[in-house]
């Protein structure tokens, strides 16, 4: 049984038993992440039926998102796992967006794509196999007309889905996929500037 | 409950990482993880740098709360968390992970406010404080003067910096001294032998014309300015920086505004008690002169040990316990963090 929490562009909150989702919520408000989070993690837990104590692990989307409401999924979900003593599995938010296509039947090469907001975009390719999808390449960070593999299947997603991310999770661990990101995606550094020479106040 | 509610308090409004355990009025744990080292290269707080290091910090701090509290998370009735006034992003790690630590735990929560919180502390210490105080919080964040009538109910702001916060001041002072982040300890350092009246610099708001609108309000941008100022001067005229006597005089004219300030509240609402709080209470001179002034105005003063004066989520945990033992009831879950939480809303519903 997984909980799984993803902030990197809306609030999405599922719980999974296996491959079977029951219970998923979603918003795609990108500015309201502290506020839904714990509404939602409570109300998929509600809806599911499930109590926490038999959550399993903590499925967490390490992004590539915006800085600050991805941190409040990833820290919501190392706490929450903290709080159970389960472990945290991290998966890249791209994957679960991937997965959804191959799901619904989509075989080729794919291209994600998210809002990294500033004028740029997050990317990551694809090879959706008949076994799985597989990454071929990313999460990378570019500007919108520097998005590689314009050949490829293209798609523009402004919501991840925590239910797909919970089956991606699920999927690494049968075929036995090492983590392969404990860390968030930022993918950015922080906007800092190192102090110059102090300016004079008199002229 | 013996000893009343346990409560684990989260703080992460600036650049500490705070997880504190207390019983009722007792303290259990208080650990601190610290991004400071990461912003000295910067000389200041950066927002983002502090964000992230929140994030990779919370787990081991709770888990190294509960080690030094000597407790299992079963024997904690609740949990609090800052939820403001702070750095935004800063503070939505901490509301985050509170969050889903009361849904994954099914304990209370209570999202309190980071200032009244510096009050809190000092229900941790051996003798509880007297009602109503006065309290002067000043760090590298914040400068306020609170007049609390009830911990739990009935706080007011009298006044706050119209610019700088007193810490930034001490910051970039050091700067102009060649010193470096953070300023505070260094000012301190480089003060030792000076003499504080060597130079006459400028009290930011103190004058007649400024008590009507800004009786108990605090500015530091001018005086730093000034400090600039003297020393560019000294500089083009060839003069070596007599930095001790720079350093203290600069100490000094902080230390007579926040006190005057923090004093005359004492006096025009009669009430001889001031509780002194934040990073800025490191300072030896801050608590010799209030010392002195207490003294002298027949004042009650207060200063928590310094562990429990900078940020800790100690002082947030205690706020807690006082709600709880109030009977207020737990928040719910939809609180955001709010960056200019005003220090009436001592706790977010
Ligand atoms: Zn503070």
């Amino acid at each position: 049984m997984f909980l799984a929490i993803d902030t990197s562009a809306g609030t999405s909150v599922a719980v999974a038993d296996g491959e079977m989702v029951l219970a998923e919520r979603s918003t795609e408000d990108t500015m309201r992440h502290a506020e839904v989070i714990g509404e939602m993690i409570a109300g998929v837990l509600d809806d599911a039926g499930v109590p926490a104590s038999r959550i399993q692990a903590v499925v967490a989307g390490m992004g590539p998102g915006p800085f600050t409401g991805l941190r409040v999924g990833i820290a919501a979900a190392r706490a929450f796992a903290w709080g159970i003593d389960r472990p945290v599995v991290s998966v890249v938010s791209h994957d679960a967006v991937a997965l959804e296509e191959w799901s619904a039947g989509a075989r080729g090469p794919l291209l994600v794509v998210t809002d990294a907001r500033r004028r740029e975009v997050y990317w990551s390719s694809y090879d959706l196999v008949d076994d799985a999808p597989m990454r071929s390449d990313g999460p990378a960070l570019c500007k919108p007309d520097e998005v590689p593999y314009p050949e490829f299947d293209r798609i523009d997603a402004t919501q991840i889905s925590a239910g797909a991310l919970a089956r991606v999770a699920l999927l690494h661990r049968q075929r036995g996929m090492a983590e392969e990101y404990g860390e968030p995606l930022y993918l950015r550094s922080p906007d800092v500037t190192m102090p110059g020479p102090r300016k004079r106040v008199t002229p | 409950m013996t000893g009343g509610p346990v409560v684990l308090g989260i703080e992460t409004s600036c650049d500490e990482t705070g997880v504190g355990i207390v019983r009722g009025s007792t303290l259990l744990a208080n650990v601190i993880a610290s991004s400071m080292d990461e912003h000295a290269r910067y000389g200041g707080v950066v927002p983002e740098v502090a964000a992230r290091a929140h994030l990779e910090a919370m787990n081991p701090a709770l888990t190294a709360a509960l080690a030094e509290a000597g407790i299992g998370l079963d024997e904690v009735d609740a949990i609090a968390v800052t939820s403001g006034p702070g750095l935004a992003g800063a503070l939505m790690v901490g509301v985050g992970a509170a969050k889903a630590l009361a849904v994954a735990t099914g304990k209370p929560l209570y999202a309190v406010n980071h200032l009244v919180g510096h009050v809190g502390a000092d229900v941790l210490a051996a003798e509880s404080l007297e009602y109503p105080t006065i309290a002067l919080l000043v760090s590298g964040g914040h400068t306020s003067l609170l007049l609390v009538r009830d911990l739990v109910d009935d706080v007011e702001l009298l006044g706050e910096t119209i610019d700088d916060a007193a810490g930034e001041a001490f910051d970039k002072v050091a700067r102009v001294l060649g010193l470096p982040y953070p300023g505070g300890p260094q000012i301190d350092r480089a003060a030792i032998g000076g003499d504080p009246a060597a130079i006459r610099f400028p009290r930011g708001l103190m004058q007649a014309k400024d008590l009507e609108k800004h009786r108990y309000d605090f500015s530091f941008s001018g005086l730093k300015t000034a400090v600039a100022r003297w020393v560019e001067r000294a500089d083009d005229a060839g003069e070596e920086i007599p930095v001790a006597d720079v350093a203290a005089s600069f100490r000094e004219a902080v230390v007579d505004v926040l006190l005057t300030k923090a004093f005359r509240a004492c006096a025009d609402y009669g009430i001889p008690r001031l509780l002194l709080g934040g990073g800025v209470v490191a300072n030896a001179r801050v608590r010799e002169a209030a010392a002195e002034r207490a003294a002298a105005q027949g004042v009650t003063l207060r200063i928590p040990p310094l562990s429990l004066c900078t940020d800790n989520g100690a002082m947030i945990a205690a706020l807690g316990a006082q709600l709880i033992q109030a009977g207020h009831a737990p928040s719910d879950l939809g609180f955001g963090a709010d960056s200019t939480l005003p220090v009436t809303q001592i706790q977010m519903r």
